[in-house]
């Protein structure tokens, strides 16, 4: 285990290094011109070429990329251009609220899909599982916006159960007053796909030979389902959850613009309108490291689950 | 992308001398009702983005033709409110000119605003499928914003299914050095998440169409150059590439003459599957204002309008950007279903 671990975080190391490379050369290739950016429309051009010389455009490529790979292990990104509060102090601040939101929508959304799915399943090929999987696409095909916009009008603005949009420093008035909605229809519009998927590893777990011989035993068909095949197929939906885990810090973007939510996403969106570099690159690294990790911690969590699992 | 379609029903033409596999697949295609309804509406869309790029419909959907946020037609027209009036002077008009300092200019003025002739336009009290908070056509404009978001969705699908493809089909043949230096872009650019690395492109390119393919492009092909690579490797090392080789085919011969016809439908499937994908990307893009420009008009820019409209009780232009798009979506993600089903037989009945 343990030098399966050490390999795991060795490997890391290049992609690591890619990743920085690709977001150094991205924003030093593409981006405009830092110093413009920052010294506004109306400066003259003696400001900016004494930003220029302050963030150290006029030195080489390679002292500029040493000096960006300094800021990354020194958690020392500066201040953002926007708001002059310092990139680590963002990213702490930021990351409870998106966990506030992230964490119940996962919970809720792979709590909820199993027994939909298990009940598609149950009722595979009828009528029912038909306009069900029809439905689905339709509901699919409908934007993630529309539900939102439709959601936040009807139940905040005119039935008035929730607040339109808001965020508190405390988790729990979060939790129960600001949180129930924005969690609610991205569960309503997870759903779906999420059921799609689960139906399909019931389905394939439904094939095997175990689950005949459970039936030829005379077992009843809900037993089957619920003692035999639902833990067998556990483990995909074990696997799925741990694809989804990582998107938690970035994926709930559009809930957190539409709400008010103070969380990375929301501040990632800001840092795209407002140009602030500093922000977006010291976030597209550390979110690209923790998704690594949080991927190796699945990996590791996998084989405690399925100890036919071989870690190589 | 239509000759891409087209190609699947035509094929049978194509190769008369023995039923290939284009040919069964075309056939198992139209044993699929479903599969060939969802066809029909994804070229009677493509036939509306072809009329909308080259100006037959949707040509003037900047013109405000009805009173702003005229109502449908079939709801009829909005009631009218009794506005308050204020009342006007009632004493004598008092003249001021010897004080006012504008005064000696107002002729001047009056004499230059003669030369810019003014054009008195009847506004239409209800539209077809009403009007946006300027009094331009919904219709019109979900007609063209069907152009917009279809286009940049296809092309993106396209620009994303040509990186997949050609790097995949290196990394799958070659190997090696080659084959290693591009599985580590390939980790580079997923251990980023998706829309983190869309942000970060966003951030650097200019506003625009072009901006959008390109950003979706770039950040969505991994998926494709995996199941390309896997296939490549696959392919490699069967006899058939060996016998190539053998009677003397170039490298880039045996990659693309030879094994890339083998591997095609799971390259279209692929750019099928994208299609859909990338047409919500660039919703969702162009509604957060990171989309196409603000004189051009997508799903997401209506829908990004309509947020503001519903809760002054204007709905129309939110319904016509959803049933739009719910329409061809649908349909779109029905055809690839029954494209996949009919290319990969293996697959039929997973899902």
């Amino acid at each position: 285990m343990a030098a399966y671990l050490i390999r795991r975080l060795w490997q890391m190391v290049p992609t690591l290094f890619g990743v920085i490379l690709l977001v150094f050369l991205l924003f030093k290739g593409f981006g405009g011109d830092p110093a413009e950016i920052l010294a506004g429309q109306n400066a003259t051009q003696a400001q900016v070429d004494a930003i220029r010389q302050q963030l150290g455009l006029n030195e080489s490529l390679w002292t500029q990329f040493g000096i960006f790979l300094k800021q990354i292990v020194t958690f020392d990104w500066g201040k953002s251009w926007a708001t002059n509060e310092a990139v680590s102090h963002l990213f702490a601040t930021r990351m409870p609220a998106t966990l506030t939101v992230m964490i119940p929508i996962l919970l809720l959304d792979t709590l909820l899909a199993i027994p939909f799915a298990m009940g598609v399943a149950y009722v595979r090929g009828s009528l029912t599982d038909r306009s069900i999987m029809i439905l689905t696409t339709v509901a699919l095909s409908i934007s993630f916006l529309v539900y939102v916009i439709v959601g936040q009008y009807v139940f905040a603005f005119q039935l008035g159960w929730f607040p339109v949009q808001g965020w508190s420093d405390s988790t729990w008035t979060n939790l129960w007053m600001y949180v129930p909605l924005p969690a609610m229809l991205s569960v309503m519009v997870g759903l779906a796909p999420q059921t799609r998927l689960y139906r399909t590893f019931f389905l394939d777990e439904i094939g095997h030979d175990y689950v005949r011989t459970a039936r030829a035993k005379g077992m009843t068909e809900r037993t089957v389902l619920l003692r035999h095949v639902l833990r067998n197929a556990m483990i995909p939906i074990l696997t799925n959850v741990a694809v989804a885990l990582p998107g938690i810090f970035t994926g709930s973007f559009l809930i957190e613009v539409f709400f008010s939510i103070p969380g990375l996403g929301r501040e990632l969106w800001l840092a795209v309108n407002r140009s602030d570099y500093p922000v977006l690159q010291a976030f597209a690294i550390y979110i690209a490291v923790i998704t690594m990790v949080v991927n190796l911690l699945t990996d590791v969590l996998y084989k405690l689950v399925d100890p036919r699992v071989v870690l190589k | 992308m239509s000759a891409v379609l087209s190609s699947v029903p035509s094929t049978p033409g194509v190769a008369p001398h023995a039923a290939g596999v284009w040919a069964a697949a075309a056939k198992r295609f139209r044993s699929d009702h479903v599969g060939v309804a969802s066809l029909a509406i994804v070229v009677l869309f493509l036939l509306v983005v072809l009329a909308s790029a080259v100006g037959l419909v949707a040509k003037d959907w900047q013109v405000e033709r009805g009173v702003p946020d005229a109502p449908p037609t079939f709801v009829g027209p909005a009631k009218q409110t009794e506005s308050i009036a204020v009342a006007g002077p009632s004493g004598p008009n008092v003249d001021i000119s010897a004080v006012d300092p504008l005064a000696p200019r107002y002729k001047e003025w009056a004499e230059a605003a003669k030369k810019y002739e003014t054009k008195e336009s009847v506004k239409a009290q209800t539209l077809p499928f009403g009007a946006d908070r300027l009094g331009r056509d919904v219709l019109a404009k979900a007609t063209k914003g069907a152009q917009v978001s279809i286009l940049v969705g296809v092309s993106a699908a396209v620009l994303a299914t040509l990186i997949g493809t050609l790097l995949g089909a290196a990394a799958g043949f070659f190997g090696g050095k080659v084959g290693d230096f591009l599985e580590w872009v390939y980790n580079v650019f997923t251990a980023i998440p998706g829309i983190l690395l869309i942000f970060a492109f966003a951030a650097v390119f200019p506003r625009g169409v072009g901006s959008v393919v390109l950003i979706l492009g770039l950040a969505g092909w991994t998926g494709i150059y995996r199941l390309v690579r896997a296939e490549f490797i696959k392919h490699a090392v069967r006899d058939y590439v060996r016998s190539a080789e053998a009677i003397g085919a170039s490298t880039a011969s045996r990659m693309f003459r030879h094994i890339l016809p083998n591997v095609s439908h799971v390259v279209l499937v692929q750019l099928s599957i994208h299609v859909v994908g990338f047409i919500k990307s660039e919703v969702i893009l162009s509604y957060l204002g990171l989309g196409v420009g603000v004189d051009q008009v997508s799903w997401g820019t209506m829908l990004s309008e309509a947020q503001s409209e519903l809760i002054l009780g204007h709905w129309w232009q939110l319904a016509a950007a959803t049933i739009f798009m719910a329409v061809f979506v649908t349909a779109f993600s029905l055809m690839t279903d029954a494209l996949r089903d009919a290319l990969d037989p293996k697959l039929r009945g997973l899902e």
